[in-house]
């Protein structure tokens, strides 16, 4: 399944990472090695094996309802970039 | 006086007991050492007054006889565990002057036993690489290292390198496919990754969430094995930690071998596998069948998928796990005029290559169209590989296999430049424990022709990381190597 | 009668489903220990999980899977024991992980089935597809600063309830019914306030329409966050029209998202459905699968109160009241509760009769809520008891029920201090007849002569002359016997 250019910044966007135009011939070169080489997995029989999602195979353990955590506002905003009004802020989000 | 920086945490903690030195003079031992091997780049940020403040502490615990498991012991941490108002970066721009509120559960555990935190270590950015040349501070300098700079090894090439260098009594790693075994290799100490589940991952930043685990790196088994008592145990805060109780490991060191079947799998030694590698994995099995154990030859037959399955399943989790990281709440942020210009330009200046790589590839394996040919495959996979395990354990109690085909290669090395799967093979031994789940201790066995060490990991069965100790502990008693 | 829009060439019909967010009831977060309470300032109630810290995990809240279950159960649908959470990828500002945890292939509750009861007097059966369970995003703040906006993670991390209906509906009546239904069904079960206009719960529509009898579905269109069961009304309808004017002037639909504008009453267009609405999802790897038990399960029906439609066919039953009344009367538990106090060991269908006239009347003049209502249902029970006695007539009971709102007494208290009992000694009735007919020969003389019509004009006069207080069957039989 090789992919192209366009498909290359379709998945960028996606991840919202920029490839400058003239890096995109060999980040597609590179991906398709990559992706060339993990299709050896095709070889694989796997038409009755379960994907395995979870390494133990446990259950969630589920917590009571009770309030005890927040209230810690200034520890929340400290680290950002901007914020004003007790509020995160960013450019406007226009939908 | 002794050079105190090159005892191990037992001979340390019996000093300090003895009141032969105090947790003060130790640590300034340290902070000496640590400002004497700056060249090696290990630390990413030292924080003398924060373990001179914790090292008195500890001498006022010893004085009154209230000391814990690792009172005054010096440690260092990898960057990726977040410590309470300490600068936590995963050595990645876009994670700058990032200070957490919170002190992850593996550190908050080493600092209720006492232990004293020298600094943050060096990594590959976000635990993504193998030779610590990712970090967004540069690559770690092996310490053995002759004529040229050869690699740490990765990602947790800052802890490996700190542990050699003696710029600390131990570290903490986090392994998600190899990233504590193989640096403990390429710089000759030990590093145990313990079975997922055992330590929390809670204040960890995530790469792998079903990969990653927190282990020690260590300078021998005894201290790993102390380490790790005290960094494991069930949290409530990680749904993904298991409710099992911690063994005393340090108690079944030095226990008798005899009778132990351990496992040799044939399919890690490949042709062209390089012949120092073989010749040492024959001594090291023939130490443990002289200390009674039993070699048995067992058979891993989907070995060769791990390699693929791992580079599917990490970057998919990856790519999610790095999308909090987008400007607005915390680290760096690149504005914008509109909100996606600003996630692009964050993102894409805050990350380095070979973590856009692999955010680009998890991206791609789990859209539309592509998840059942790649994610999906490569879980069905990861299944065949853990019942690989299972039935190989059936046959024996634990297994012996290289930790790395290569040991520390050169800083820039141009093979692996040009091809990143070319670096991707060099975790070719260690991927397989990680998606089963498993426990892996690696140890030093000997040195190659350069005189670099060479590593060997013991895997055992899930929390059953006493049948390792018990076997690595005899396997280092005779296989004499001497550290740096 | 089928709803169709019909246009001069055509007959259209409509074809919608629902996707509701239902806030769940719950104390604390669901996957964070911060309270849910709103109104609050700014970012109060926010955990290092909810800002979506690095190395911050889930750990679930055992009620917001117990609300789902009672849900389901309330929705008559299959509880799946087995459910796996999965993240969905996607950034926004309000997506402080950039991934909602939510489930996919394998949500909590499965297919189920609701009644709904549409103004002609039909019922019909709306499928439910599946509920999930899955954390609400943040909210953002945009009418402070015409450059910025403001990010408020209060929200982020409340437990939500996404009730997926099959595209069972055919106008916009049906889906308003519907929605009532849902309101009143998980007020009952305590599982969601149901408060569309505080967002509590949020509706979605999809919406495409076909030619009457034409098989298969067309393109959709998926109207985001309606916020009113009118709204909703409203939007499916004038979308429905604004399709079919497309289709007639030769033009197509894409699958897009759209928005329904308050002011206009119409949609307007948000963005297509494209590679951008890619949303990889894949199971969460850091909580593992969820899984309950067939005694969970049972214990949760143990709870169940009665719901809406049993409650309904009860009434009717039990208090022979019409449909229509039963469904009012139901529609909130309250109401229902309030009706089924006043009504037990009275006239069931009379009590009903006073709630839904002169009560709710009262209710609705004075803007209060049933709890805060001065009447009591034991005051309604005893009103419509010396009614039924003949205590006093329907006329006094008016006037005393104004009595009881103001003064907040027992009816019969009223009617005993204020004489208002009826009189029913048939001698002093007599008297008040006699004096009418003597006092009136004119009338009598007609009467007499065959303008049987006056015998009302005599009651009339006569209850007037005894102030209301003469028992109106009593003064009928007399007057009946005197005027022969």
């Amino acid at each position: 399944m090789a992919i192209d250019n366009n498909m290359v910044k379709q998945v960028a966007f996606l991840a919202r990472l920029k490839i400058e135009d003239s890096k995109l011939e060999s980040t597609k070169e590179e991906f398709n090695k990559i992706l060339n080489w993990v299709e050896q997995l095709s070889e694989v029989d796997t038409s009755n094996v379960e994907p395995l999602v979870s390494v133990h195979e446990g259950f969630v353990k589920a917590r009571a309802d009770e309030v005890t955590d927040g209230h810690i506002k200034d520890e929340i905003l400290k680290n950002a970039p901007m914020q004003e009004f007790g509020y995160f802020a960013v450019p406007k989000v226009v939908e | 006086m002794t050079d105190l920086t090159k005892l191990t945490i037992a001979q340390t903690l019996s000093g300090l007991k003895n009141k032969d030195f105090s947790a003060v003079e130790l640590t300034n031992a340290y902070l000496k050492n640590m400002q004497n091997k700056r060249e090696l780049n290990a630390y990413v940020l030292e924080t003398p007054e924060i373990a001179l403040k914790a090292a008195k502490i500890a001498d006022k615990h010893y004085q009154t006889g209230t000391n814990h498991a690792l009172e005054g012991i010096p440690v260092g941490i990898k960057d990726l565990f977040c410590t309470k108002s300490i600068r936590s970066t995963a050595c990645s721009h876009i994670l700058d002057d990032f200070v957490p509120c919170y002190e992850s559960t593996v550190t908050q555990n080493l600092l209720n036993a006492g232990a004293v935190f020298l600094g943050k270590l060096n990594m590959d950015e976000f635990a993504m690489g193998g030779s610590n040349e990712t970090s967004f501070y540069g690559p770690v300098i092996n310490p053995w290292s002759k004529d040229e700079p050869l690699v740490a090894g990765g990602s947790s090439g800052g802890s490996a390198a700190a542990v050699a260098a003696d710029m600390c009594a131990a570290a903490t790693g986090t392994d998600t496919g190899g990233s504590i075994r193989q640096p403990a290799a390429f710089c000759g100490i030990v590093g145990i990754k313990p079975t997922y589940g055992r330590c929390s991952r809670w204040g960890i930043m995530a790469f792998a969430s079903s990969l990653d685990q927190a282990g020690p790196m260590t300078k021998d088994v005894t201290d790993a094995a102390l380490m790790l008592e005290v960094m494991a145990g069930y949290d409530q805060k990680d749904s993904t930690s298991t409710n099992i109780e911690v063994p005393h490991f340090a108690k079944v060191l030095g226990q008798d071998i005899k009778g132990l079947k351990v496992g040799i799998p044939r399919e890690y030694r490949p042709e062209g596998l390089n012949k120092e590698i073989s010749s040492l994995w024959d001594k090291a099995a023939d130490i443990l069948k002289a200390r009674g154990a039993e070699i048995v030859e067992i058979s891993l037959p989907h070995t060769k998928y791990a390699l693929p399955v791992y580079y599917i399943i990490a970057p998919a989790e990856a790519s999610s796990n790095l999308a909090r990281y987008d400007g607005i709440r915390y680290g760096l942020r690149v504005n914008g005029e509109k909100l996606d210009d600003l996630y692009i330009n964050t993102r894409t200046e805050g990350f380095g290559p070979e973590v856009k790589r692999r955010i680009m590839i998890g991206t791609y394996v789990l859209s539309a169209g592509y998840f059942d040919a790649y994610y999906l495959k490569a879980q069905k996979v990861r299944r065949l590989i853990k019942n690989d395990f299972e039935e190989a354990f059936k046959k024996c109690d634990v297994i012996l296999t290289p930790t790395s085909p290569v040991s520390a290669f050169k800083i820039g090395d141009e093979s692996m430049k040009q091809n990143p799967i070319n670096m991707y093979l060099n975790d070719v031994f260690t991927v397989s424990v990680n998606l089963a789940g498993l426990p892996a201790l690696s140890l030093p066995v000997g040195l190659d022709h350069n005189g670099l060490p060479l590593g060997f990991q013991l895997i055992g069965k899930a929390f059953d990381e006493e049948t390792i100790f018990k076997a690595a502990y005899g396997l280092e008693q005779d296989v004499g190597f001497v550290r740096k | 009668m089928t709803y169709t829009i019909k246009t001069a060439q055509n007959e259209w019909e409509i074809v919608c489903g629902l996707e509701i967010h239902c806030q769940i009831i719950s104390k604390s977060k669901i996957f964070s220990g911060a309270s849910t309470a709103f109104g609050d300032d700014a970012n109060e109630n926010v955990s290092f999980i909810d800002a979506g810290m690095p190395g911050m995990l889930p750990v679930l809240n055992k009620e917001c899977v117990h609300q789902a279950v009672k849900t389901g159960l309330g929705l008559n649908a299959q509880i799946n024991k087995y459910s796996v959470f999965s993240r969905k990828n996607y950034f926004y500002a309000d997506q402080p992980n950039g991934y909602q945890i939510t489930q996919y292939e394998y949500p909590i509750v499965g297919k189920g089935c609701v009644k709904i009861d549409l103004p002609d007097g039909k019922s019909k059966n709306i499928g439910i597809t599946r509920i999930h369970i899955e954390q609400d995003a943040a909210k953002s703040i945009h009418d402070l600063n015409p450059k910025k906006s403001y990010i408020d993670f209060n929200r982020a991390g409340v437990g939500l309830m996404e009730i997926v209906t099959e595209p069972d509906f055919r106008s916009p009546d049906e889906a308003g019914a519907f929605l009532k239904k849902l309101r009143s069904i998980v007020r009952y079960l305590g599982t969601c306030d149901g408060n569309m206009d505080e967002g509590s719960m949020r509706c979605d529509a999809s919406v495409s329409v076909r030619l009457k009898g034409e098989q298969g579905m067309r393109e959709r269109a998926e109207i985001k966050n309606v916020n009113s069961v009118k709204f909703a009304m409203q939007a499916i309808e004038n979308e429905a029209k604004r399709q079919i004017e497309i289709y007639e002037q030769g033009g197509t639909i894409e699958q897009q998202t759209r928005q329904f504008d308050q002011s206009t009453g119409q949609t307007k267009f948000l963005r297509l459905k494209e590679y951008a609405d890619d949303y990889r999802y894949f199971p969460e790897p850091d909580l593992p699968p969820l899984l309950l038990d067939d005694e969970y399960i049972e214990n949760i029906k143990k709870e169940m109160v009665e719901l809406p439609d049993a409650k309904k066919e009860r009434f009717i039953k039990q208090f022979g009241l019409t449909p229509y009344d039963a469904e009012i009367l139901t529609e909130s538990k309250e109401t229902a509760d309030f009706f089924e106090q006043a009504a037990t060991g009275h006239d069931g269908k009379k009590v009903a009769n006073w709630i839904l006239g002169d009560f709710f009347a009262n209710l609705n003049a004075n803007k209060l809520s049933l709890d805060q209502s001065p009447v009591t249902p034991q005051m309604i029970g005893e009103l419509v008891d010396l009614i039924s006695r003949g205590v006093i007539s329907g006329k006094i009971a008016k006037d005393v029920f104004v009595m009881m709102w103001k003064t907040r007494q027992s009816p019969s208290k009223i009617v005993e201090e204020k004489g208002l009992k009826q009189v029913t000694d048939t001698s002093a009735i007599e008297k008040i007849v006699d004096e009418v007919l003597a006092s009136n020969p004119d009338n009598l003389k007609a009467y007499l002569d065959g303008k049987t019509n006056l015998f009302g004009w005599f009651v009339g006069q006569t209850m007037k002359a005894s102030k209301g207080a003469a028992n109106p069957s009593l003064v009928n039989e007399l007057l009946k016997k005197k005027l022969g």
